[in-house]
């Protein structure tokens, strides 16, 4: 966004920092964020409102899982794998847990070389973002597909509390749809930073504003959070 | 607030951004359909709400004619009762009260007010209308599908809400909570617009204590609906599951008809938490934008600066962070533990403390101020009294032994009534009496709009002042008919009657209003750019109704805060947020 550089440079000068900082920022016109861009303040306030989705998410699982008077499933059990005839808990999650966190890593490196305007570096690593974030979501479909065939229905498993299939389904359900969105923004951006869109400031189609490398930064703030969310899932429904 | 002259302080900042790039329609249909200027948007919202809100008026005839007459009109059987009260009370709280003053009133009044030329992100702000559009077509579907609307109140309790027995169980609820997740959805895009632009698109010189309390009220309470809709959300998409996947997310062990049902463990309380959790918020969602317009409309037709503004705006800051923590007073009687009901009846009740610092400061702005009886002033004042008397019988509700026997009676139906029934929809009123002069270039009849306020401030009163005594009586809310009961005397029949006529007569009054709203829109008096002397900065436009972008070449810049009244030594009565001195020029 055009909107974040600031036209005058002799206001960073003239603030106080720490505590002061924040209560002289609050009080002046115009922004509340000195040094943030209105996309950047969006994405944050919509992750805030969807970190209170998935809390929500999160607390009924719980609260199911103690109003339900059958036994829960034992996770690493049931997320277990024969690999060349061992017995391995839990190595599937580990394993879209290690490709997650990784993507995380490419997709810092791609936001620090777009703000070096390196078209070509950037667009590469989104792209190898994009497809640890696809791979993620594949393995997901291979966990779904194994349940399924185990019999694990929303509704009911062979193992115990129906709540498990119920939660585990609609839980890396939400967060795979977020996942897939990631994944196809990052597409998008990444199509448009190899381009050059952003180095010949293009407009937008829709909004007829000029594109910035920003945008990596924002599509990154997403990809991160999704991230964070995902240990929290893996943390509360397969390790609990 | 000593504003009063030019100190070091008023030394006008340099821009921190540059002017924004604006999309400029190309076409008819991109101009006045699929507009991204919020002003337009904020029209669409607005009539889009009101369409659907005059459905919920209807509604709410035909509970009366059944309540009221009970054996007369025989087509109302109770399963149409139901689906008639479950999609009035609906509609009134989500698709007209919040869908009007954020999405209307928020989208015409935020970039004017605070000297924007529009919002951040217009593409994501009319993509927010056509979402929640979708919804409100999807709501009205469920009237046509078979076995009609939802019945299950307007509440949606599992398990009742998804099981036979309830009407529309076969596909009302689905469509509704479709219905609802679509208008989250949509509500979150421009929510985000709404938030981001008081934040970070300010004009010069306006910092957040310059803001009027209208931007304070609506901001606050978007903020609120984006942190508390997520919780209807969950609990609209498991029900979903619920009903549709066979899921026991809010489904305990249920024998029906002598059949063990496949649903088993899952927890009916988690809905009522996750419910209230938005639920109680709700409430201030529709009540925190009707403080901040009734404060302005106050002070700019009293001529006098708001009384103790800063109060003001921390009592809105508080009386929102509170909300969130008290949503289990709507569920003292859900079984949970008691113990829980001391802390929830605690926080109620200090909410009260901020909410009465706003009616005291409101009744000493008038206080010796030069009123003017203009119909948006009788409507502020009507809000302030029926404000107060709904806010009253809260302090009888908010304790838990005393809301235990009034729970589901009528007393709680003329309490919320009064206090986000009436009270909001007064400001409604008196806010388009306002600002449709500036939206139209035309001020709406005066005759008439007294005509329809007196009839709608005195008729509520008739209305629901009565339910409470019902409610002290027994009379049970949510029941098609009372049949004969020993507590039930014959007078409170009679006294269900006359409230009955006294809402065929206010809704009638309000088919006046909107005969108002056309007529004017064609005959009514030219009204100028700033009829009402206002000081804020959407009366200072260039043009009116303000052209797309605003403010024309230049954007205004702030020196004051809003309420610049009657100020000593000023040449008029009024000085506007963006004038240096006060003298004029
Ligand atoms: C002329 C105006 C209105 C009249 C005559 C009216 C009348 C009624 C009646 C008779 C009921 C049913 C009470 C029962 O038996 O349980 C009801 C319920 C309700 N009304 Fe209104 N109402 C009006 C306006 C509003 C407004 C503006 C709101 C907005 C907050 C509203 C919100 C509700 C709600 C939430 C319910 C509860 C529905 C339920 O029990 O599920 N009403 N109203
Ligand atoms: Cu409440």
């Amino acid at each position: 966004m055009a909107h974040a550089s600031p036209t005058a440079p002799g206001l960073s000068h003239a603030r106080p920092g720490g505590w002061q900082g924040i209560a002289a920022d609050w009080s002046s016109d115009q922004r509340a964020f000195k040094q943030v861009s209105w996309g950047k303040a969006m994405m944050w306030i919509f992750l805030l409102s969807d970190t209170f989705v998935f809390s929500c998410f999160l607390l009924a699982y719980m609260t199911v899982r103690m109003s339900t008077a059958v036994p829960w499933p034992n996770a690493s059990e049931v997320f277990a794998l024969e690999i060349a005839g061992t017995h391995m808990p839990l190595i599937l999650i580990a394993i879209m847990t290690f490709v997650l966190i990784s993507s995380s890593g490419t997709m810092a490196m791609a936001v620090n070389f777009g703000y070096r305007r390196d078209r070509r570096k950037t667009a590469i690593l989104m792209v190898v973002t994009a497809l640890f974030g696809a791979a993620f979501v594949g393995m997901q479909a291979f966990e779904w597909t194994k349940l399924i065939m185990e019999g694990v229905r929303p509704w009911g498993n062979p193992w115990g509390a129906p709540q498990f299939g119920s939660t585990f389904f609609m839980i890396t359900g939400f967060h795979g749809t977020h996942v897939t969105i990631g994944v196809i923004f990052l597409l998008i951006v990444a199509r448009k930073v190899w381009r050059g869109d952003y180095d010949r400031e293009a407009r937008g189609f829709f909004t007829s504003r000029k594109g910035q490398y920003e945008i990596v930064e924002i599509t990154g703030l997403y990809w991160h959070f999704v991230d964070l969310v995902w240990v929290f899932i893996f943390a509360f429904f397969y390790l609990w | 607030m000593v504003e009063r002259s030019l100190g070091p302080a008023d030394i006008v900042p340099p821009f921190e951004v540059e002017d924004v790039e604006l999309y400029h329609p190309k076409s008819w249909l991109t101009k006045y359909v699929f507009s991204q200027d919020a002003k337009i948007i904020a029209i669409q919202y607005s009539l889009t709400a009101l369409a659907i809100g005059l459905v919920a008026l209807v509604l709410s005839w035909l509970v009366r004619l059944q309540l009221g007459f009970p054996d007369y009109f025989t087509f109302i059987d109770a399963t149409l009762y139901y689906q008639f009260i479950t999609m009035h009370g609906m509609i009134m709280v989500i698709y007209l009260l919040t869908a009007l003053f954020l999405g209307g009133f928020g989208n015409y009044l935020i970039p004017l007010m605070i000297g924007a030329r529009d919002m951040v992100f217009p593409y994501v702000n009319m993509l927010s209308y056509w979402i929640y559009l979708l919804a409100v077509l999807v709501l009205a579907a469920s009237f046509f599908t078979p076995g009609g609307p939802t019945g299950a109140g307007w509440t949606l309790y599992p398990p009742q809400a998804i099981l036979a027995g309830t009407p529309g169980q076969e596909s009302g609820i689905v469509l509704m909570l479709v219905s609802l997740i679509l208008f989250i959805i949509g509500f979150t895009m421009g929510g985000l617009n709404y938030v981001v632009t008081v934040l970070q698109a300010r004009a010069r010189g306006m910092t957040l204590m310059r803001m009027p309390l209208t931007i304070w009220g609506i901001f606050t309470a978007t903020v609120m609906a984006l942190l508390a809709f997520p919780a209807l959300f969950v609990g609209a998409v498991m029900m979903l599951f619920d009903k549709t996947l066979g899921t026991s997310f809010f489904m305990p062990a249920i024998v029906q008809g002598g059949e063990v049902m496949a649903y088993g463990g899952g927890s009916p309380i988690l809905f009522q938490h996750l419910f209230w959790f938005f639920g109680h918020p709700e409430v201030y969602i529709v009540a925190l934008p009707a403080f901040g317009i009734v404060s302005d409309l106050i002070s700019t037709h009293a001529r006098r600066n708001i009384f103790g503004y800063r109060m003001m705006v921390w009592a809105i800051v508080f009386i929102g962070a509170l909300s969130f923590v008290v949503w289990a007073h709507h569920m003292y009687v859900s079984g949970m533990n008691p113990s829980f009901g001391f802390f929830f009846a605690v926080t109620t009740l200090i909410i009260a403390v901020p909410t009465a610092i706003k009616v005291y400061n409101w009744v000493l702005t008038l206080w010796r101020g030069d009123i003017h009886l203009t119909t948006p002033m009788l409507f502020a004042l009507g809000f302030i009294v029926t404000f107060v008397s709904g806010g009253l019988t809260g302090l009888f509700l908010g304790n838990a032994v005393v809301d235990v026997p009034l729970s589901d009676t009528m007393f709680v139906v003329a309490h919320f009534h009064m206090v986000m029934g009436v009270a909001p929809i007064l400001v409604i009123f008196g806010a388009i009496y306002h600002w449709y002069p500036k939206m139209t270039g035309r001020m709406l009849g005066e005759t008439m709009g007294k005509v329809h306020f007196w009839t709608t401030f005195l008729g509520t009163y008739a209305i629901f002042f009565p339910m409470h005594y019902l409610g002290l009586l027994g009379v049970p809310r949510r029941y098609h008919e009372l049949g004969v009961t020993s507590f039930i005397p014959d007078s409170a029949h009679t006294l269900n009657a006359f409230i009955s006529i006294a809402a065929f007569i206010v809704g009638a009054a309000q088919i006046l209003f909107l005969f108002n709203l056309v007529w004017s829109w064609f005959r009514g008096r030219p009204a100028g750019g700033n009829p009402w002397r206002a000081t804020t900065l959407e009366w200072q436009t260039p043009e009116t109704p303000p052209a797309h972008g605003n403010w024309g070449k230049e954007l205004p810049v702030v020196y004051r805060w809003a309420y610049d009244y009657s100020v000593p030594g000023a040449k008029l009565d009024f000085v506007p947020q963006n004038q240096p001195t006060l003298s004029g020029g």
